[in-house]
C-alpha cells in the first residue's frame, strides 16, 4: 500500500504535502498536475506534513492536488547503455526526451516538457551476455556475473562491461543459475542467487542505486600515489592530480575554467570521463556534444564519445535536478569503478550546485549561514569529494574515481564559503587568476598560489627549483614596477626574464593548437629538460636589451618547437637550434 | 476548468503583493484586480492552504481591501503576430505608442528550457564592423553577451549602433527602467534607419510599476522565441538588466525572503540564467541572440548583478570611457568562428564553408592584446618617472597607434581590413621576431617594407 498525500502549499519549486502513512527523508513522490505527474523529493518532514522539492516548474499545481509516494529514494539506473549518453540531472536521456516531445508537435520537440521522464537505460536494446560466474559460486555484492560488449568495452582493447551482483545485496550468496551466452535486455534475468536461508533472488543486468549514497563494494581504499596524466603541462608538472584524487578549479568568470575542463575531458588518460555540466551554459555542453563524437581517442582509435557520459543540467533547467546532477554523475562513476576502471568526474560548476542548495534552504526558511548558504554546506561538499578514491576490489583489481570540480566564486574572490569549504577537502588547488587571463596567459592557473599534494611527473626537487625561479621572478617583477628597469641589477633582470620564459613556453599552453593542446608526459620530460637548461645557465650578457633580445628569440623558437609534432624531423631540428642558441649564449663559461 | 468566482476581500497588502483567501487557484495563474486604483493583472506567486498571494502588476497603491479579484485560470500570455513589428508596448503588453491593442495568438511566457539536444553549435558570426568586436571578440549568432558599463557610458548608443549594423531578421528591444527620453531616442534612431519596421519594443520606464519591469525580459523573449521558431534570426537587446535585478530584489524583500548577497534573492543566478539561456540556435529553426546592458553600480564588476551575469553569459564587453576595453572583454564563442581553417557544414543539403575569417585571425588577436597589456604596464612605469628602455619606447608608440586606429568606437571597417590593419600596426612598431607570432604566419602576413 503506497502512501499518498495532498498539497497544502506551493511556493516556487517547493510544495508542502499532508500525507497519510509513512514516508522517508529523500523519498521520491509525484505531484499529480492534470494529466502530468511531476517528480519531487522529500527534503523535510514535520509531523504529518512534508516539504518536497519539485524537479519541474510548479505552474498550475493547486492546493488539494494529489501526491503519490514511490517508496524509493532518488536512484540512478546502472547497467549497459549509459556510455555516450547525454542525460539531464535525473538521468533522463535528452535525445529521447526530444524525440518523445516531438510527437506532441514540432515546436514542442525543441523544449523540455514538464513531467516527461524516460528511463536512463534503453529497455528494448539487447546486449550479448557472456557468463563469468558458474552455478555454485559464492558471491557478494559487486562480484562479476558476466560481461557484455558496450562500444569500446569489448573485452579486446578494453575489458568488457561487467555485469555485477547488485550492490544492494548484503552478505554472501550462492549462484543458482546463470543464463547461457546470448542476447538479453537489461530487465531480463541473467542469473539467480540464493541467500543463506535459501531464498532465491533473480538478477538483471540493470540495478538501481540511490544517488546520494556512496557505493562501497570494495575491500580497501588505497593511497592515491599515481599521477593522472592530463597532458596539461602546468597541471602534470607543477600541480598534479592523482588517480583517485580530488582537485578544484576556482576562478572568476572568463578565466578559462570550462576550456580547461574540456581539455582535460579530452586528453586525460582515464578509461571513462563523466562530465557534469551543473547549472552552467547550454552552449558549452552543445560544443562537447557535437565535437566529442568526432574526436578520436588515441588509446582506442575510436570516438571519444564512446568513453564519455554527459550529465547536463544547464542553468535554466530545474534547480532541484541541478542539485541531483552531481550525485548522479558520481554514482555512475562509482559503478564503472566497480569494474576496475579509472573514471574521471568533472563537475562544472560546484558553486551552482551549492547555490541550488541555498535556494532550497531559503525556501525551507532554514537559518542561513554565511552568504545565506545553509549551515550544512561544508559537510555536503566534503561528502561529495570523499566519494573519490582509488579502491581495491574483491577481485584484487583496482578501480578509481577522480573528481575535479570547478568553483565559481562570487566576484572572483576565493574568500567565500564554497571555495573555502572545497579547499579544505581537496588534494589539489588550481586557482585561476584574472590577471593571467586578462594577459591571455592560458591556462590561467596561478603558478604562485596553486598547490597540489600529489606526485608530479617530474622529480619534486627539480619542480621546486623551477617554482623558486618563478617566485623570484615575480618578486623582481614587482620590484621593477617600483624601482624601474634601471634600478634592477643585470643578474636580477636575467632571473626575471628566465621566469617569464618558463611561463611563456611551458606554463602557457594553447588549447586550440593541435600539437600544443596536449603534451604527453614523455614530451613534457623533454621540454622540461630544455627549460631547466635555460633556467640553470649562467648567461654572459653585457646589457639588458641584449638579454631581452636573446630571451625573446629563444622564446620564439621554443614556441615554434611546441607547435611541431613530437619526434618529427622539424621537432628535432628545432631542438638542435635551441641547444645551439643556449650553448652560444653560455660560451664564456 | 474555469474559476468564475469573484472574491471581494483582500486580507493583506504590502508592496505590490496582496493576500486573500480563495479556492481552486492554480500556482502562477493570472488574476484581474479591479479597485479604486483601476484594473490590473496580478499573478499567483504563493499558495498556502486557503491563502493566495498575488503580485499586482500595476502595484498595490490604491488597491482597497474590498477590491474585486477574479482568477482567469491561465498563466501570463503575450499576443504574437507580425503586427507586433514596428510597435512599442509596456511590460504587460499594453501599447504605449498609441496604436491599437493586439490580441491575436496569445502565447504563454516563461516557457520551459530548450532541450540542449535540440541546439546546434553556434557557427555564424554577426558582423558589426566594429573591430574591437569583429576582430578581438567576435559576436556569434545565438550568443548571450552583456555590455558592462557604469552609468553615463554610451551603452544605449552602442546597442543602437549594433542593432542597425547587425544583420538580423527581427530585433526586439526590452527596456527596463529606461528614462522616457532614452526610449524616444531608441525609437527615433531605429526609425531614421528604417530598422523600426523589423523591431518590437517592450519598454518599462522608470516611472512604471516595478512588477512590469520584471516582466519585460520574459515577454521580449517569449515573442523572440515565437519568431525564432518560424525560422527567423532574432536579436534581442535588453537594457538595463541591473534594473531588472533590482526590481526582483524589491519584490523578494517585500515577500520577506532571506536575502543572500547585498539584499538580492538567493536565486538571482537562476533567475538571470532562465532569461539569458533563451539565447539559442535551434536545430531546424531560427535563432535568438541576446545583447544586454548591465550597468555596474560603482563601476564594480564584483557587484552581484554583473558578477552573476558574467558566469551565465558567453563573455562580456566592458564599455569604459566610450571604448570597448580589450582586457576583460571576451567573447567565449569567438573560437567557433575565428578558427581560420576551412570548416564545412551541411546547410540545407549543401556543403557551406562557414568560416569566413582568416587563418591569422586568432594568433594576431592574441599577439596584439599581449603587446597591449605590456604597453599598459609601460605606461604605468612611465607615469612613475622611470627611464624608458628601447623596448618601452616601442611599446608606447604601439599602444598609442592601437588605441587610435583600432579601439576608437568610431572606427567602422570590415573584418579583413581590420586584420590587415593589425599587421600594419605591428610592422610599424616592431621587428618580426619580437611579436611572439609563429614564423609560418608572420612570414605570410608581415607587410613587406
Amino acid at each position: 500500500m503506497t502512501t499518498t498525500g495532498k498539497i497544502v502549499a506551493v511556493n516556487g519549486n517547493m510544495i508542502t504535502v499532508a500525507f497519510d502513512g509513512a514516508v522517508a527523508q529523500n523519498e521520491v513522490g509525484y505531484a499529480i498536475c492534470g494529466d502530468k505527474k511531476l517528480m519531487a523529493e522529500i527534503v523535510r518532514v514535520r509531523g504529518t506534513r512534508c516539504d518536497m522539492q519539485v524537479f519541474d516548474a510548479t505552474t498550475d499545481l493547486m492546493v488539494d492536488d494529489r501526491v503519490e509516494f514511490s517508496g524509493e529514494l532518488l536512484a540512478a539506473e546502472l547497467g549497459p547503455g549509459m556510455l555516450a549518453q547525454v542525460y539531464d540531472g535525473l538521468q533522463n536521456p535528452l535525445a529521447d526526451l526530444a524525440a518523445e516531445a516531438s510527437k506532441i508537435s514540432k515546436d514542442a520537440g525543441f523544449f523540455l516538457q514538464r513531467g516527461m521522464y524516460i528511463p536512463g537505460l534503453p529497455r528494448d536494446k539487447k546486449w550479448d551476455f557472456h557468463p563469468l560466474a558458474k552455478p555454485g559460486d559464492r558471491v557478494m555484492a559487486g562480484d562479476f556475473l558476466g560481461w557484455v560488449t558496450e562500444g569500446i568495452f569489448d573485452d579486446k582493447t578494453m575489458p568488457g562491461h561487467k555485469i555485477m551482483v547488485p550492490f544492494a545485496l548484503r552478505g554472501v550468496y550462492t549462484v543458482k543459475t546463470v543464463a547461457p551466452a546470448g542476447d538479453y535486455t537489461v530487465t531480463q534475468t541473467i542469473a539467480t542467487l540464493s541467500d543463506a536461508a535459501g531464498k532465491e533472488i533473480p538478477v538483471q543486468m540493470m540495478q538501481r542505486w540511490p544517488v546520494k549514497v556512496p557505493i562501497k563494494c570494495f575491500t580497501e581504499r588505497l593511497e592515491p600515489t599515481e599521477t593522472l596524466e592530463t597532458t596539461v603541462r602546468t597541471i602534470d608538472t607543477f600541480f598534479p592530480v592523482a588517480v583517485g584524487g580530488t582537485y578544484c578549479i576556482p576562478g572568476p568568470f572568463g578565466a578559462g575554467k570550462t576550456v580547461l575542463q574540456q581539455t582535460t575531458a579530452r586528453y586525460a588518460k582515464v578509461d571513462i570521463v563523466i562530465s557534469a555540466a551543473c547549472g552552467e551554459r547550454a552552449g558549452e555542453v552543445v560544443e562537447t556534444l557535437k565535437e566529442f563524437p568526432e574526436i578520436v581517442d588515441p588509446k582506442t582509435g575510436q570516438s571519444l564519445m564512446k568513453r564519455t557520459i554527459i550529465i547536463c543540467n544547464t542553468s535554466s533547467m530545474p534547480v532541484a535536478s541541478r542539485e541531483a546532477s552531481v550525485y548522479t554523475a558520481v554514482t555512475l562513476a562509482e559503478y564503472f569503478r566497480q569494474m576496475g576502471l579509472n573514471v574521471l568526474v568533472l563537475a562544472d560548476s560546484t558553486s551552482r550546485w551549492a547555490q541550488a542548495m541555498r535556494e532550497l534552504s531559503g525556501r525551507l526558511e532554514e537559518i542561513p549561514g554565511e552568504e545565506a548558504f545553509p549551515a550544512y554546506l561544508e559537510s555536503r561538499i566534503a561528502a561529495f569529494y570523499e566519494r573519490a578514491g582509488r579502491v581495491k576490489l574483491r577481485s584484487g583489481a583496482t578501480g578509481s574515481v577522480t573528481i575535479g570540480g570547478t568553483v565559481s566564486p562570487a566576484g572572483g574572490n576565493f574568500d567565500e564559503p564554497v571555495t573555502q569549504a572545497t579547499l579544505k577537502v581537496v588534494g589539489g588547488f588550481h586557482g585561476l587568476s584574472r590577471a593571467r587571463s586578462d594577459a591571455r596567459r592560458y591556462p590561467a592557473i596561478d603558478p604562485l598560489d596553486s598547490w597540489s599534494h600529489y606526485n608530479s611527473v617530474i622529480e619534486q626537487d627539480r619542480v621546486e627549483k623551477a617554482r623558486a625561479i618563478l617566485r623570484k621572478g615575480n618578486e623582481i617583477g614587482q620590484m621593477m614596477k617600483v624601482v624601474g628597469e634601471e634600478g634592477t641589477s643585470l643578474g636580477d633582470f636575467t632571473t626575471y626574464l628566465k621566469a617569464e620564459f618558463l611561463d611563456a613556453v611551458y606554463l602557457q599552453q594553447n588549447a586550440f593548437s593541435e600539437s600544443d593542446a596536449t603534451t604527453p608526459v614523455a614530451r613534457q620530460k623533454v621540454m622540461f629538460d630544455m627549460v631547466e637548461k635555460v633556467l640553470s645557465s649562467n648567461f654572459e650578457f653585457k646589457e639588458k636589451d641584449e638579454t631581452r633580445k636573446f630571451f625573446l628569440g629563444l622564446q620564439q623558437t621554443f614556441i615554434d618547437w611546441n607547435d611541431k609534432p613530437f619526434e618529427s624531423d622539424e621537432f628535432k631540428a628545432l631542438k638542435d637550434e635551441l641547444d645551439r642558441k643556449i650553448a652560444e649564449a653560455t660560451d664564456g663559461e | 476548468m474555469f474559476n468564475n468566482k469573484v472574491y471581494h476581500k483582500i486580507d493583506a497588502l504590502s508592496g505590490s503583493v496582496a493576500t486573500l483567501r480563495a479556492e481552486g487557484v492554480k500556482y502562477n495563474e493570472i488574476a484581474e484586480i479591479e479597485s479604486r486604483a483601476g484594473t490590473s493583472l496580478a499573478q499567483v506567486i504563493k499558495l498556502d492552504g486557503p491563502n493566495v498571494t498575488l503580485q499586482i502588476f500595476a502595484g498595490a497603491r490604491g488597491v482597497d481591501t474590498a477590491a474585486k479579484v477574479r482568477f482567469l485560470g491561465e498563466t501570463m500570455k503575450v499576443p504574437f503576430s507580425e503586427a507586433l513589428l514596428g510597435r512599442a508596448f509596456t511590460g504587460s503588453g499594453v501599447p504605449r505608442d498609441g496604436g491599437p491593442a493586439i490580441n491575436e495568438n496569445p502565447s504563454p511566457i516563461g516557457q520551459p528550457s530548450v532541450n540542449p539536444a535540440k541546439r546546434i553549435m553556434p557557427n555564424r558570426m554577426v558582423k558589426t564592423n566594429i573591430p574591437m568586436i569583429d576582430l578581438f571578440n567576435s559576436l556569434v549568432i545565438s550568443q548571450k553577451l552583456p555590455i558592462f558599463a557604469k552609468a553615463g557610458e554610451p551603452y544605449n548608443e552602442l546597442l543602437a549602433r549594433i542593432a542597425l549594423q547587425a544583420d538580423s531578421d527581427v530585433i526586439i528591444i526590452g527596456g527596463m527602467g529606461l528614462k522616457y527620453d532614452e526610449y524616444l531616442k531608441f525609437r527615433s534612431t531605429l526609425d531614421k534607419s528604417g530598422a523600426l519596421a523589423k523591431t518590437v519594443m517592450f519598454v518599462h520606464t522608470a516611472a512604471d510599476p516595478t512588477v512590469e519591469c520584471v516582466l519585460v525580459p520574459d515577454v521580449s523573449l517569449a515573442v523572440a522565441e515565437k519568431f525564432a521558431l518560424q525560422g527567423k534570426d532574432v536579436l534581442v537587446l535588453l537594457t538595463d538588466m541591473t534594473s531588472f535585478a533590482d526590481a526582483m530584489k524589491e519584490i523578494a524583500i517585500t515577500m520577506e525572503q532571506i536575502p543572500s548577497n547585498r539584499g538580492y534573492p538567493g536565486d538571482l543566478y537562476s533567475q538571470l540564467a532562465a532569461r539569458y539561456e533563451k539565447a539559442v540556435d535551434f536545430d531546424g529553426a531560427g535563432s535568438i541572440t541576446i545583447l544586454a546592458v548591465t550597468t555596474m553600480p560603482g563601476d564594480d564588476v564584483t557587484h552581484p548583478v554583473p558578477d552573476n551575469t558574467g558566469y551565465i553569459t558567453e563573455g562580456q564587453f566592458y564599455l569604459r570611457n566610450g571604448r570597448i576595453e580589450p582586457f576583460g572583454s571576451l567573447s567565449r564563442l569567438k573560437q567557433q568562428v575565428n578558427k581560420g581553417v576551412d570548416k564545412f557544414v551541411e546547410i540545407d543539403g549543401k556543403k557551406v564553408n562557414i568560416n569566413k575569417t582568416r587563418e591569422d585571425h586568432r594568433t594576431l588577436m592574441d599577439a596584439m592584446i599581449k603587446l597591449y597589456a605590456q604597453y599598459k604596464e609601460t605606461v604605468e612605469k612611465q607615469s612613475m618617472g622611470f627611464k624608458m628602455s628601447a623596448w618601452d619606447q616601442k611599446l608606447l608608440k604601439y599602444g598609442a597607434e592601437f588605441e587610435e586606429k583600432m579601439m576608437d568606437l568610431s572606427v567602422n571597417i570590415d573584418l579583413i581590413d581590420a586584420l590587415d590593419l593589425g599587421w600594419k600596426i605591428l610592422a610599424d612598431n616592431f621587428e618580426k621576431g619580437e611579436v611572439g607570432i609563429p614564423s609560418k604566419l608572420s612570414d605570410k602576413f608581415w607587410p613587406k617594407a
